[in-house]
């Protein structure tokens, strides 16, 4: 297992670089992540980064309709707040494991 | 008398039904199973449709005659399920008790979600393959088309048989050859996902396919809208493709009286223990097939091993015991490929599809993940067995958990 170090602390991640630990987590780790995508997080941001780990830690299915569904970012804007590959970028900050993808 | 009640007479509901009153003594047990609709539907059969394969009868029976004596059918819609009190509320308000509950409502296509896609060019020339009106009035188009931008979306996930799809335009691919169409029609394939499929060796097998088929793919798509005006979708970060015949897989939801009765997440899927397949609200509600929001494929292969796995536990359950049963998550999918050939894909929750042999190992008959002949066999065989064997919940020689014996790792 390969390890990483934002902000100062050292996190477990996988080799595609998701977090197999999502305690490890914390605001200042997602801001320094952040940086390797060319990104300053918002309140926005954040809002959704916590959505995505209530998700992950309720067992919920977590989806682009489910963060338009949501109430903190329509699905357009969630496109603007993490661009290109906005699910994948979003769960990554999150600090998730890498979730199952629907097969 | 003590009550099982079972929600949806498809693939899982009928197998539940058949198995359990085998089982339980009729002295004891009363079994009741509810649904809408009438008629029962050969779903993998819906993409043969399109490219006068077969036809509308080859897909259909009734439901009844999949419904074994000594079990009670009642024709009506659902309006919930009252989880607290153990009963279900049918629409015209009769109540009905139960002790234990099977919820296999599956799961439904809904091309509402997305802006114009039920336009003025819906099954004109916007169609779905996933439902039997739509796979028909899409053969009816394919019969006069002369040719032009062929388009598959999968406007999101998860879908039902998540190879249809791709299977679809490797028909349509060996269709249009035949007809000798094929150097006026362009196929194209587009998905939300960052490949042909999510399983990275299997994408790779299935991305090297449709790229020897001459099949355009467009990933990591995500639709926002159909313009029915400029004849093109849309994604929601404004990329565009144009369209002369869309085949659409629209959104998929669960069935709406899964949010009614507060069982489900924000799509209708009801929320279930991956491993048990219990409710995670109520222990004696267990869901069998689509409607679950496991993360597994939504296909019958699925339903067909889960339904082991639910028996299992209920049968546990109704004992008294700890449920004793862990489903994996494994599904097997015949997948088309053209020209009479398919390929063979065998996986759970931990292990991608691999290369092998299947179900013997280093025999076969099947090859995993390669096209051969005998997998098309396969797939055709299939629609007898699914009438005949696994809709009755008759025993197949195939265990419910996924094994790695004629496998290949590397």
């Amino acid at each position: 297992m390969a390890t990483k170090e934002y902000a100062g602390k050292t996190v477990n991640v996988s080799e595609d670089g998701y977090f197999t630990d999502a305690s490890q987590w914390s605001r200042e780790v997602a801001a320094d992540m952040a940086k390797e995508v060319n990104l300053e997080l918002t309140e926005t941001h954040y809002k959704v980064l916590e959505f995505i780990r209530d998700k992950y830690n309720t067992g919920g299915s977590l989806t682009i309709r489910s963060i338009g569904k949501s109430g903190i970012a329509s699905i357009k804007e969630f496109y603007k707040l993490f661009p290109g590959a906005p699910l994948k970028k979003a769960t990554l900050l999150a600090g998730i494991p890498k979730p199952a993808s629907c097969i | 008398m003590k009550k099982l009640v079972i929600l949806g007479a498809g693939t899982g509901g009928t197998i539940m039904a058949n198995k359990m009153r085998k089982t339980l003594d009729r002295s004891e047990w009363d079994i009741t199973i509810i649904d809408q609709y009438k008629t029962h539907y050969y779903q993998p059969g819906f993409l043969f449709i399109p490219f006068g394969m077969y036809k509308k009868k080859d897909v259909i029976k009734p439901k009844a005659d999949f419904i074994p004596m000594g079990v009670n059918f009642i024709l009506s819609k659902i309006d919930k399920v009252d989880g607290e009190n153990n009963k279900v509320i049918l629409e015209d308000g009769v109540v009905i008790n139960y002790d234990f509950l099977v919820v296999s409502t599956g799961v439904r296509i809904v091309p509402e979600e997305t802006l114009g896609m039920k336009g003025n060019l819906w099954h004109k020339n916007v169609f779905d393959f996933y439902t039997i009106e739509g796979s028909i009035a899409l053969g009816e188009f394919f019969k006069t088309w002369k040719g032009g931008e062929l388009v598959l979306n999968i406007a999101d996930n998860p879908i039902k048989c998540p190879v249809a799809p791709l299977e679809f335009v490797m028909f349509a691919d060996a269709f249009f050859v035949e007809r000798g169409l094929r150097d006026k029609v362009n196929i194209t394939f587009v998905t939300p996902m960052s490949g042909a499929f999510t399983k990275p060796r299997a994408s790779k097998v299935l991305g090297n396919l449709l790229k020897e088929k001459n099949i355009n793919v467009i990933p990591d798509f995500y639709m926002e809208k159909v313009d029915n005006k400029g004849k093109k979708i849309v994604s929601y970060d404004e990329k565009e493709v144009p369209f002369d015949c869309l085949v659409t897989i629209p959104v998929h939801m669960g069935d709406p009286l899964i949010g009614r009765s507060n069982l489900g997440d924000d799509m209708d899927f009801v929320l279930t223990d991956k491993y048990t397949l219990q409710s995670t609200k109520f222990d004696n509600i267990f869901v069998l097939g689509d409607a679950a929001n496991i993360p597994t494929s939504k296909a019958g292969s699925v339903v067909h091993f889960a339904a082991e796995v639910v028996y299992e536990n209920l049968m546990c359950a109704i004992e008294g015991r700890p449920t004793t049963a862990k489903f994996d998550g494994h599904s097997n999918c015949y997948i088309e490929t053209g020209f009479g050939k398919g390929a063979l894909i065998d996986f759970n929750y931990d292990t991608e599809p691999l290369p092998g042999s299947f179900p013997f190992p280093g025999i076969g008959p099947f090859g995993l993940l390669k096209e051969t002949r005998m997998n098309h066999y396969g797939k055709l065989l299939f629609r007898w067995i699914y009438w005949h064997v696994l809709l009755k919940g008759k025993e197949m020689p195939i265990p419910s958990e996924m094994y790695m014996a004629g496998k290949k790792l590397n």
